[in-house]
């Protein structure tokens, strides 16, 4: 093989493979992201019930019901929409009232929200970045200190 | 005082950074020794005063001075001494000054081991090396000084996030900015070879210890930082292609690829160019990795508190180092000679096929990392990007890298014969296939895809045996043959053969506990049994006890595997009152390789709880192979060691192939 023929052999090679890694990177992108929504958002959108969504906001104080086989029920709100969210599973340990959350799944036909996780920071200071720009959009976010706000009330 | 005397230290250091960044870059336009050689005592200088620092913020630290804000933030006076020392980097600002402390330890390293490099060549990577120290320093000493005082002391700290309260904090941050700044001495290497615009064989030579060290902790504190999230967070997940994750996985593909693509440049002269460019992009990706944690862009667990002209501050470190070090490769590239010609079936073909999946690899990491970003800047939409991405993406290309892995190293340099190898490779087929159609007999079909890749790993790991049965000409040769060719194998031979063997070996942890994991959610009364995977665990109460800075329920379980009791599992609950927030401790059974995984939930009025049991198989041969792939890479080390003492030139380093 001439000079010529080997780095056209080369370039050819790492032109396919990165073409074939380019094929994947899109056919990934359509079918396996989550999207991320406030309460407030899937009210005003109303996805489908195929459609996978993250939903943030915090947990509407007083709405938290247990029930058998670990059974949760509890509205995740951004101060102007609640979603009520089913879950069934163990929560994170800093899951309680008040508190910032992020949980993932679907919307059943009824509107409830389906979740197949929940998240919840580790640092209780800590806000999940999703849940602040959702309550800063809905006009909730009030800026307590230089990293912890929220909502502290009652 | 003493923080004081650490603030002024790192000022000291700052100095001495911008003396050394500008006197050798000028000593070696003139040619003049002196100022040349400024910069190996400026280096160790350095060294010597970030040390000082360092050492006076563990000083406070361990002595609990609440007067010093990051302390009283981030410390606890009932906290053990343990943790006492390790919230030094538990948080942004003790973080960064362990990262400056180990650029100026590799500063000082080179310039301490450097002895034998060429005057100028030396110098400046010095000066490279602190332009990057410079530039951290002013970073600290500007937007996260970890000494700033308190106007008022407080009597008591706000405590270490019960998270960081681990063992894992005082092993997984220190090794993996041992590996990102390892890195920085390529960058240097690289950005010192362009200012000069000469590159050879003896270049590669220099950069290839260096960066297999850096590469050796990048991985092992990958596989803590893996194996403490593992056992932490409740849930038995080792991977969750966190963007701070990928941020430590990027470096570590780039660096890999670097790793090989140097061993073509120092034995055949090849590549430089692109190897230069793999030093480059090896240190920016780790940079983009500490400007991704450290600028709160991305959510992610690893995140401190944060404030946004920090974000500001290391973009624009960024930019400089990336942008500026990208442009000199532009303009200096050109001048560098290009080197030997090889056919496409080569070693240097398969060392270049490594590097074109390896850098594409990185390459569909950096997108899944990055999309979500550039697609919420313009409109607005939030996306994540989760594992489903990566296994689509990163998955394909890695199998045919592992494919491809045990090619390498039995083809011949220049011209290789592939059907030969091949043919050398038969023992691996059928060792693959064997256990391919074994798994598939076992698991039933339930999963079509991991019996493929549980014979592909056992595939690499045969192909790594084969490679050393054929250089030590094992079964061909009389056995005094073969030990004697075993002993004078060059160390790096075997740490190659190792290191396959290793990632094979994770790979084949990942998919058995991916895939083939058992886990049950119940919630137990006490007395109550739940099986899983062949053991009985039987629930016999809670216990409260207190630690030392928080309060703890324990659940008592026994395990029984074939009605035998086989030891007990006690999962904890800790209460850290200081910061009203509690973590989670999972108890861990070991079977072989297998772990049992338990932990604790939610606990009821009723004396019941609710529990997560996972069975793990194989699980452990994850970090294994991680730890299998650092002892390669030490292996190989100190075969390095040994030729860096004495570099020939350039033309007679082209040594015979092994």
């Amino acid at each position: 093989m001439t000079r010529k023929q080997r780095r056209l052999t080369l370039i050819g090679g790492s032109l396919s493979v990165l073409a074939v890694a380019l094929g994947l990177v899109l056919y990934a992108l359509s079918g396996s992201i989550v999207f991320f929504n406030s309460p407030s958002d899937i009210v005003a959108r109303h996805p489908g019930p195929n459609s996978r969504i993250r939903l943030g906001g915090l947990v509407k104080l007083g709405s938290v019901e247990r029930g058998a086989d670990m059974r949760i029920r509890f509205d995740v709100t951004d101060g102007k929409s609640d979603i009520p969210v089913r879950y069934q599973g163990i929560v994170p340990d800093l899951f309680r009232e008040g508190q910032g959350v992020v949980v993932e799944g679907t919307l059943d036909p009824g509107g409830d929200f389906v979740a197949d996780t929940v998240l919840a920071k580790h640092d209780e200071r800590y806000m999940p970045k999703e849940v602040v720009d959702a309550l800063k959009k809905s006009g909730r976010w009030q800026e307590t200190s230089s990293d912890f706000a929220g909502e502290k009330k009652k | 005082m003493i923080p004081e005397l650490g603030h002024y230290a790192l000022v000291l250091a700052l100095g001495l950074g911008l003396i050394q960044s500008v006197a050798p870059v000028v000593g070696a336009r003139l040619r003049d020794s002196a100022l040349m050689r400024l910069a190996s005592t400026t280096a160790l200088a350095q060294f010597g005063f970030v040390a000082l620092s360092f050492a006076a913020l563990v000083t406070c630290y361990v002595t609990s001075d609440f007067s010093v804000a990051t302390v009283f933030e981030n410390s606890h006076s009932q906290m053990p001494l343990i943790y006492k020392f390790t919230s030094v980097w538990g948080n942004h600002e003790g973080s960064m000054l362990l990262w400056v402390l180990i650029l100026a330890l590799f500063g000082a390293l080179v310039a301490a081991f450097g002895f034998n490099l060429p005057a100028s060549l030396k110098a400046l990577v010095l000066a490279v090396q602190s332009w990057i120290a410079s530039a951290f320093y002013l970073f600290i000493l500007l937007t996260s000084n970890p000494f700033l005082r308190l106007a008022q002391a407080p009597f008591e700290g706000r405590d270490l996030n019960p998270i960081l309260q681990d063992l894992g904090l005082a092993i997984h941050p220190p090794l993996l900015y041992l590996g990102y700044v390892g890195f920085s001495i390529a960058f240097s290497f690289a950005i010192a070879a362009l200012i000069e615009g000469r590159i050879d064989a003896a270049w590669a030579r220099w950069v290839r210890p260096w960066t297999l060290m850096a590469w050796m902790c990048l991985t092992i504190g990958i596989a803590m930082g893996s194996y403490w999230a593992y056992y932490t967070l409740g849930w038995g997940g080792f991977w969750f292609w966190d963007p701070v994750e990928n941020a430590s996985l990027m470096p570590w593909l780039a660096g890999t690829a670097l790793l090989h693509s140097a061993v073509v440049m120092e034995k055949r002269n090849a590549l430089k160019v692109w190897t230069i460019l793999l030093a480059i992009l090896t240190f920016s990706l780790s940079l983009i990795g500490t400007f991704l944690v450290r600028s709160g862009v991305l959510t992610s667990v690893h995140t401190f508190a944060n404030d946004p002209r920090r974000g500001v501050f290391i973009l624009a470190i960024l930019m400089l180092f990336i942008g500026g070090g990208l442009a000199l490769f532009a303009w200096r590239a050109p001048l560098l000679k290009q080197g030997g010609l090889f056919a496409p079936i080569s070693r240097e073909g398969a060392l270049v096929f490594n590097n074109l999946f390896l850098t594409t690899c990185c390459l569909t990491v950096l997108t899944g990392t990055l999309y979500p970003l550039a697609l919420e800047a313009p409109t607005g939409t939030k996306i994540s990007v989760g594992a489903p991405f990566f296994n689509l993406t990163f998955g394909p290309l890695f199998v045919a890298l592992m494919f491809a892995m045990p090619f390498g190293p039995l083809l011949a340099w220049k011209r290789g014969d592939l059907p030969g190898v091949a043919q050398r490779l038969m023992a691996a087929f059928a060792v693959g296939l064997v256990v391919i159609a074994a798994a598939f007999a076992v698991e039933g079909g339930n999963s079509a895809l991991a019996p493929f890749g549980v014979g592909l790993a056992f595939y690499v790991m045969a192909g790594a045996a084969v490679d050393l049965a054929e250089r030590t000409g094992l079964f061909r040769m009389p056995l005094a043959v073969v030990r004697s060719r075993a002993a004078g194998l060059p160390r790096s031979a075997w740490g190659t053969a190792i290191a396959h063997f290793g990632i094979a070996l994770a790979m084949l942890g990942i998919i058995s506990a991916g895939t083939w994991g058992t886990e049950r959610i119940v919630e137990m009364k006490k007395g109550e049994t739940v099986s899983l995977s062949g053991y009985d665990l039987t629930f016999d109460g809670l216990v409260q006890h207190p630690g030392p800075n928080y309060s703890a329920l324990t659940a008592n379980f026994t395990v029984r595997e074939g009605g035998v009791a086989i030891g007990t599992m006690r999962p904890e609950k800790r209460n850290f009152a200081s910061r009203q927030s509690s973590k989670n401790e999972a108890a861990l059974m070991m079977r072989g390789p297998s772990q049992l995984y338990l932990s604790l939930g939610d606990t009821n009025a009723d004396g019941s709880v609710a529990i997560r049991l996972y069975y793990k198989p194989l699980v452990l041969l994850i970090w294994i192979g991680a730890l299998v792939m650092f002892c390669g890479g030490a292996l190989s080390l100190t075969d390095r060691r040994l030729r860096v003492g004495a570099p020939r030139p350039a033309r007679s380093a082209l040594a015979p192939a092994e």
